[in-house]
């Protein structure tokens, strides 16, 4: 601030000298000194808007999260655990759940589904189990991220337990069964009758710490 | 930082006090110091056309290849670094440069003004132009090849299934963006500041408007590519996750960044040219331009709705049914300022007294071209259809309808209408209509059949189809080496004007010309209006 004005003292001074010199000229409303001076003012100004901009771009990301926590449109479907309380069945309607595994490219673990789809009424507990098996050579952690189509249904899957709220460290050659339990809420849209839900596992191992590979292999 | 503003104003009196009107420092080093509005306009002018001919000669070989079905010039990785390279060029190399040229030029000269409100900016803002194309360009012969993710560099094809010269597409995205801005920076302060004594702003003439408006887009979104590009590096080479959805990000988020940047940017292309045609078509119909104050607010509420209609782009991402919706009629809502714009040209025309000189020709072309271009996007807009036409070449040619027949054909006839008012000399006018009548001939045996093999399932960005596209991708070639060769004549053309080969041009230059560029001399001196003009 101080430098602000510091350097406003000084367009001052250098313009009324500059005035002095071009006394005669009388026909130029302003001086080049005064216009530049006001020129700078304004630039200055519109790099404020540049800078506030940049930072908008990067505020747009957890601005995206919230919107789509609100809304669940891009079908990701709550990361925490639901509790299943006093919830109402309503048995006039089924709806259909159904699973599709992937690995993310270059990851070898075999992935499935026990249950390709199970029909259930919204509110009604349902229990699906997933296998893996890592055939590789090297112990891999894995994280398995959910979507769920169509998007606008991702608000209404709640999962009272499911193996993609943690990380899924497989040593070489192991297998297991990783459980999910979840419900759909009742009040699902009437016009959703199909809902399905993909798991994609991800290889994390290079990216968590090197401390959980660690504890992986201790335990 | 504004002290040092005020002694290079200082500076440049001094120098001015120095050499005298006449007296214009010689040779190369003339260009790589000036600060002169003229001379930081030609250079944006050339660098502009040197661009459209590097990137033309990459258009070049995608029809070369796509000549035939089946994969026979060059192999498809290849193909792949054209079609991004040759987007990236054309946009930001070609009619950006261009349309950033012709402020250079003709702002300053047309509201009255010394120079550009920042002329050291300015010379900053071209020279470092240069080094980020090479850059770019430098990119193609590194191991692993360029850019070849398309110019919208999705995520993950950038982040995930790129080479390392991903770093230099974003280093050299990031000086163009950074050019951009202090050329649009330079562009709102010279108007707001610099108009001549009565020069209001409902009395601005529309490429002036336009101008200001297109630079105030320009500040608001070029910050955003930046920050898209910088999110894709920290992703690529630095283990961030914004798109990455194994780490909590997601790709759909880079979609929406870069088309929250992507739809202004297509607007930054369209709205000087609508400035260009709006001067044009009244000089050449002898009337006033009909309906200039709701010309000035079609323009404005173009802007304003291209901050909110980015989704339209991503109709197939799984939006919700909502969302789609809006993000159509908010789209098909743009037609309305635009098809005032496209009635009030005809309007201006209507009853005129009509003559048909080469830069008539091009702004007739333009308005008829590019309406075709407005409707295909009206198409795409309604988001059931969009399904099928997504991604497939009817969308080539619509935005090509857009950005060729409408940004470039707009260039073109700028260039035409203000080349003598430059030179001092008439271009060589034969010439001037073997290039029109070549190039709109040719222009639309390129992208017209487009359309038929867009709306028949042909995709873009492959290097292959399936065999009954055949024959019209044929033609399409053959139409597009025609556009290419006809840019020849242009070239030429351009360097006769420049060794000021022709006749000599009255002030006026064009009879029904209107406006403060034409009461200089021609060609325009070194400095105009020292003393500010008055205007009624």
């Amino acid at each position: 601030m101080s430098k602000q004005s510091e350097s406003k003292h000084t367009t001052e001074k250098s313009s009324a000298a500059f005035e002095s010199e071009r006394a005669s000229d009388v026909q130029i409303p302003k001086t080049r000194a005064q216009m530049a001076a006001e020129n700078a003012k304004t630039a200055k100004k519109l790099v404020f808007v540049v800078i506030g901009m940049l930072g908008f771009s990067f505020a747009l990301v957890p601005l995206y999260d919230v919107f789509c926590d609100l809304t669940g449109i891009n079908g990701k479907p709550s990361n925490e655990a639901a509790v299943y309380e006093s919830v109402v069945i309503d048995e006039s309607r089924t709806v259909k759940v159904e699973f599709i595994t992937r690995t993310h490219s270059g990851m070898a673990w075999e992935f499935e589904a026990r249950t390709a789809d199970i029909r259930l009424h919204p509110g009604e507990m349902g229990e699906v189990e997933f296998y893996v098996r890592n055939p590789s050579d090297r112990d891999i952690i894995a994280q398995a991220i959910p979507s769920i189509s169509p998007g606008t249904a991702a608000l209404y899957v709640n999962k009272t337990e499911c193996f993609c709220f943690k990380h899924q460290p497989l040593k070489a050659g192991e297998e297991a069964l990783m459980p999910m339990k979840f419900y759909v809420d009742p009040q699902l849209p009437k016009d959703i009758t199909v809902l399905t839900l993909q798991y994609t596992l991800y290889d994390i191992s290079a990216t968590v710490k090197p401390a959980a590979v660690v504890a992986m292999n201790n335990s | 930082m504004s002290t040092e503003t005020v002694n290079e104003a200082h500076d440049s009196d001094d120098g001015h006090d120095a050499h005298h009107e006449h007296h214009i420092p010689k040779g190369l080093l003339r260009w790589l110091f000036t600060t002169n509005h003229k001379d930081i306009g030609t250079l944006y002018l050339w660098f502009a056309f040197i661009m459209f001919l590097i990137g033309g000669a990459m258009a070049m070989v995608i029809r070369a290849e796509l000549f035939q079905p089946g994969l026979q010039i060059v192999d498809p990785h290849f193909f792949n670094q054209m079609t991004t390279v040759h987007g990236l060029i054309m946009v930001f190399g070609a009619v950006m440069p261009a349309f950033t040229g012709l402020a250079n030029w003709l702002v300053p000269m047309m509201i009255g003004a010394p120079d550009m409100a920042l002329p050291r900016m300015n010379n900053w803002s071209f020279w470092i132009l240069p080094f980020a194309f090479l850059i770019l360009l430098s990119s193609l012969f590194m191991d692993g090849g360029g850019p070849a993710f398309g110019w919208t560099f999705y995520a993950p094809l950038s982040t995930q299934y790129s080479g390392d010269s991903t770093a230099l597409f974003v280093f050299s995205v990031h000086i163009m963006g950074i050019s951009s801005i202090m050329g649009a920076i330079n562009v709102v302060v010279t108007i707001l500041n610099m108009r001549a004594p009565g020069m209001t702003y409902m009395k601005m003439p529309l490429f002036v408007w336009t101008w200001l408006i297109t630079a105030f887009l320009l500040i608001a979104v070029m910050p955003v590519l930046a920050g898209a590009v910088t999110m894709v590096l920290t992703d690529k080479f630095f283990g961030t996750s914004f798109f990455d959805a194994a780490g909590g990000g997601d790709p759909v988020m880079f979609q929406h960044i870069f088309w929250f940047f992507g739809h202004p940017e297509v607007y930054i292309m369209i709205l000087p040219a609508f400035g260009i045609i709006s001067a044009i078509v009244p000089t050449f119909s002898r009337k006033k331009l009909f309906g200039y104050a709701s010309m000035v607010y079609a323009t404005a509420s173009i802007a304003l709705l291209s901050f909110i209609v980015w989704a339209h782009h991503m109709f197939t991402t799984g939006m919700p049914v909502a969302a789609e919706m809006f993000f159509m009629f908010a789209t098909m809502l743009i037609s309305v300022p635009t098809g005032v714009k496209v009635f009030n040209w005809v309007a201006t025309m209507w009853r005129g007294s009509l003559t048909f000189e080469v830069p008539m020709m091009f702004a007739i072309a333009f308005i008829v071209l590019f309406t075709i271009g407005g409707l295909s996007g009206l198409m795409l807009a309604i988001t059931p259809a969009d399904f099928q036409y997504h991604d497939t070449y009817f969308v080539v040619a619509h935005f090509h309808y857009v950005l060729v027949t409408g940004a470039v054909f707009s260039i073109m006839a700028a260039v035409y209408y203000w080349l003598p008012k430059w030179t001092g000399k008439m271009f060589d006018i034969t010439l001037g209509k073997w290039h029109f009548w070549c190039s709109l001939i040719s222009v639309n045996l390129l992208f017209f059949p487009m359309h038929f093999v867009g709306l028949a399932g042909m995709p873009r960005r492959i290097p292959d189809y399936a065999l009954q596209f055949a024959d019209i991708n044929k033609w399409v070639s053959i139409g597009g080496f025609a556009f290419g060769l006809s840019q020849l004549i242009f070239l030429v053309l351009i360097i006769k004007a420049c060794r000021k080969i022709g006749e000599p041009v009255s002030d006026q230059v064009w009879e029904g010309a209107e406006g403060l560029e034409w009461e200089i001399p021609s060609p325009a001196p070194y400095h105009t209006f020292e003393t500010p003009p008055f205007i009624k």
